[in-house]
């Protein structure tokens, strides 16, 4: 129970505030968004900050599920839920027909090989005109609907993709606190140290890689029913980039963390709007500021701070005893 | 653990704040949103659009403003993604209570907000190329910039009069250079044309030598070439190097300045169609649209670099939707979007503009002048 205390004050938040502002743009437009960046940003964080295995090609898996949903129910006229669940199972396929090989690479060479990948993909999407639209893109995208409940409206979408994220949330917190999580730590530790413990490393970084795979998938799909529109642009090189910086930003390895760092990179340039012409200068020296001053990431360092302040001001009381 | 719940409450904090702070109430005056890509890679779309909008709605407030209010401009860029582009039509429609939109600057944010505008039933002029945005006609969507179908029904009208039957054609990557080899393919056989070789590039190879090979052993009669940026000027010089002799045909993607230094010598010859803003100088005194391509291109000039069709689009944008205010006598949307619709005889620097039910572009072939480059410089040919 209070190893999950955290979690339950989330969804607690993120489920009442649509209550008390049930048609706010920040929480029902840019909110679907930042929760379609928590799923993303915590699977993307098993990988990468548990697992210690870096992928620039994350937007890849993310389109595919996307361009499966858009193709499957535009061009074959198939069922919303069956699509996604086909996007879900082509990306397990491709994730782990790629992850073999990819994931016997270390550091800049994986790097570059995940880099590789994504942009592969993102030029299939552009060229495969056809089937995906080309570069102008796939549009008239039917919904979801869950049983006759059409979901069609922002704060309907708010409600499925904030379930959907606090699920992520959920089975992540899970999946590390369990035998196999420390399995995952155990590799980003040392591989050598992992394999003497009977760890088979490859495939628990392979099973880390399809797992973030596959969640990518099932949120691509929900992005693409959401907008009922996608185009190559929306899963480029970038928006990878972007993606990882959520998880270095919010803290590695640190669930919270990346959830954190995926809602303060969504909602940062809607707010910094009001600086107009500046507003990229302001977003780089932030994120630039946040790196220097605090390497480990916004939500480890805040939390340090924020213990070290109370240790200040109520030195006497006793240390929660629930430390990990 | 403490701390972490300590952590999400100031996240929570953070939140309320943000939603409580920034609404936005509308005032007396006529909202104008935009979106359009002013960074990014399509940024030379996107900056100068925006920055006719901004002269021109200056310049209107200093004059009183329309109907007697004020205009007010709120744009937002999209960087040329249509995610953000989706975003910034509800914020643009929910938030500031726009009465009327005008972009986005790319065919793919364009077609992506599409949905929406539909369902906010918003008037929305577009200021994108593709077919695909008033083809289906749609009620609330319009497009001032001429269409790539256009472009090539103008290139091969043109070759069928100078007698070619068989062409090469040589498109790029990007998503103006597919739609317009789509559209000339579709277009070919009704000009009498057999497109005998069909070659494609990425846009930023530094070399097209191999495709053009190809083109070399069929037997084109001529090369049309659809793309824009620095690819065409590359291909053009290739054409050269490679010493074939075939008369080159461009796209209006390249209808500027720039195609011209970028290719050198090379570009002698090469015929192209574009919007007669590339041309004002060059246009007869009893053109009908050489006062308003004049007037534009001055006042353009003298704040900013030189003048592009893109911002003439968002010019033509502007003064539709300033009409149509009038017209409308105000911003009630859905007599704003009948204006629109029925907007005849607008002379603007894209052409002349005669919209209806079933074209929201209202632009006819004939709005395209056919160029020849000679000596470096554009001339018109008849």
């Amino acid at each position: 129970m209070k190893r999950l205390s955290g979690f339950y004050l989330l969804s607690l938040v993120a489920l009442i505030l649509p209550q008390i502002f049930p048609d706010n743009y920040y929480l029902t437009v840019v909110g679907v968004f930042a929760t379609l960046h928590i799923i993303l940003a915590v699977g993307l964080n098993l990988l990468m900050g548990y697992c210690g295995q870096i992928s620039l090609g994350h937007a890849a898996f993310f389109g595919l599920g996307a361009y499966s949903s858009a193709i499957l129910t535009t061009r074959y006229q198939l069922d919303p839920w069956l699509a996604m669940i086909s996007g879900m199972v082509l990306v397990f396929i491709i994730a782990n027909l790629i992850a073999r090989p990819i994931l016997k690479l270390k550091g800049h060479y994986l790097a570059m090989a995940t880099l590789g990948f994504g942009i592969i993909v993102h030029i299939i999407f552009v060229q495969t005109e056809a089937l995906s639209g080309g570069p102008d893109g796939l549009g008239d995208i039917p919904t979801l609907s869950i049983a006759g409940w059409a979901v069609d409206s922002d704060i309907r979408w708010y409600y499925v993709t904030t379930i959907s994220a606090l699920g992520t949330i959920l089975l992540s917190l899970n999946l590390i606190a369990s035998r196999s999580g420390r399995a995952i730590r155990a590799v980003h530790g040392s591989e050598f140290a992992a394999q003497m413990m009977g760890i088979n490393s490859n495939k628990t970084k392979v099973m880390v890689f399809v797992f973030a795979a596959v969640l990518a998938s099932f949120a691509g799909s929900l992005f693409a029913y959401q907008q009922n529109f996608v185009s190559p642009d929306s899963f480029s090189f970038f928006f990878s980039i972007e993606l990882v910086t959520m998880v270095v930003l919010g803290g590695m390895a640190s669930t919270y963390g990346a959830v954190f760092g995926a809602i303060l990179l969504t909602f940062l340039p809607e707010l910094l709007i009001v600086f107009e012409d500046y507003e990229m200068l302001v977003y780089g020296a932030i994120l630039m500021l946040v790196m220097i001053f605090m390497p480990q990431g916004l939500f480890i360092s805040l939390g340090h701070q924020l213990t070290q302040l109370k240790k200040n001001y109520w030195p006497n009381k006793k240390p929660a005893g629930d430390q990990q | 653990m403490r701390s972490k719940i300590a952590t999400l409450l100031s996240i929570t904090s953070l939140c309320c704040s943000i939603m409580i702070s920034s609404q936005v109430y509308a005032g007396d005056t006529i909202k104008i949103g935009s979106f359009l890509a002013v960074t990014g890679g399509a940024s030379f779309l996107g900056d100068p659009e925006l920055k006719t909008l901004q002269m021109y709605i200056d310049k209107l407030n200093k004059e009183g403003g329309v109907l007697g209010k004020k205009i007010e401009l709120v744009h937002y860029d999209t960087g040329g993604n249509p995610k953000k582009a989706v975003n910034f039509i509800k914020r643009l429609v929910k938030k500031d209570r726009v009465d009327v939109i005008i972009g986005g600057s790319t065919s793919g944010t364009t077609l992506a907000v599409a949905p929406l505008v539909k369902k906010f039933k918003i008037p929305m002029i577009s200021l994108a190329g593709s077919i695909k945005i008033v083809e289906p006609t749609q009620k609330w969507l319009f497009k001032v910039p001429h269409t790539d179908r256009m472009a090539a029904a103008k290139v091969f009208a043109d070759m069928q009069k100078r007698g070619f039957t068989k062409v090469a054609l040589i498109s790029g990557s990007g998503g103006f250079d597919k739609s317009g080899r789509t559209q000339s393919l579709a277009l070919a056989s009704k000009y009498n044309i057999q497109i005998v070789a069909d070659e494609s590039y990425g846009n930023k190879d530094t070399d097209m030598t191999a495709q053009l090979t190809k083109i070399r052993a069929s037997d084109a009669q001529a090369i049309l070439n659809f793309g824009f940026g620095k690819a065409p000027a590359i291909v053009t010089k290739n054409i050269k190097q490679l010493g074939i002799k075939l008369p080159i045909y461009q796209s209006h993607g390249v209808a500027s300045k720039k195609y011209i230094e970028l290719s050198g010598d090379a570009a002698n010859g090469v015929r192209l169609p574009a919007a007669a803003i590339v041309v004002a100088n060059e246009l007869a005194d009893n053109d009908i649209q050489k006062k308003v391509t004049m007037a534009y291109k001055t006042q353009y000039e003298a704040k900013y670099d030189q003048v592009s069709s893109f911002g003439a689009h968002a010019y033509d944008a502007l003064m539709i939707t300033l009409k149509a205010i009038k017209q409308a006598k105000g911003v009630d949307k859905k007599a704003l979007r009948t204006a629109i619709e029925r907007t005849q005889n607008y002379v603007g620097a894209g052409g002349i503009f005669n919209m209806s039910a079933d074209d929201h572009m209202g632009l006819k072939e004939d709005s395209f002048k056919l160029l020849e480059i000679v000596d470096g410089r554009w001339q018109i040919v008849n």
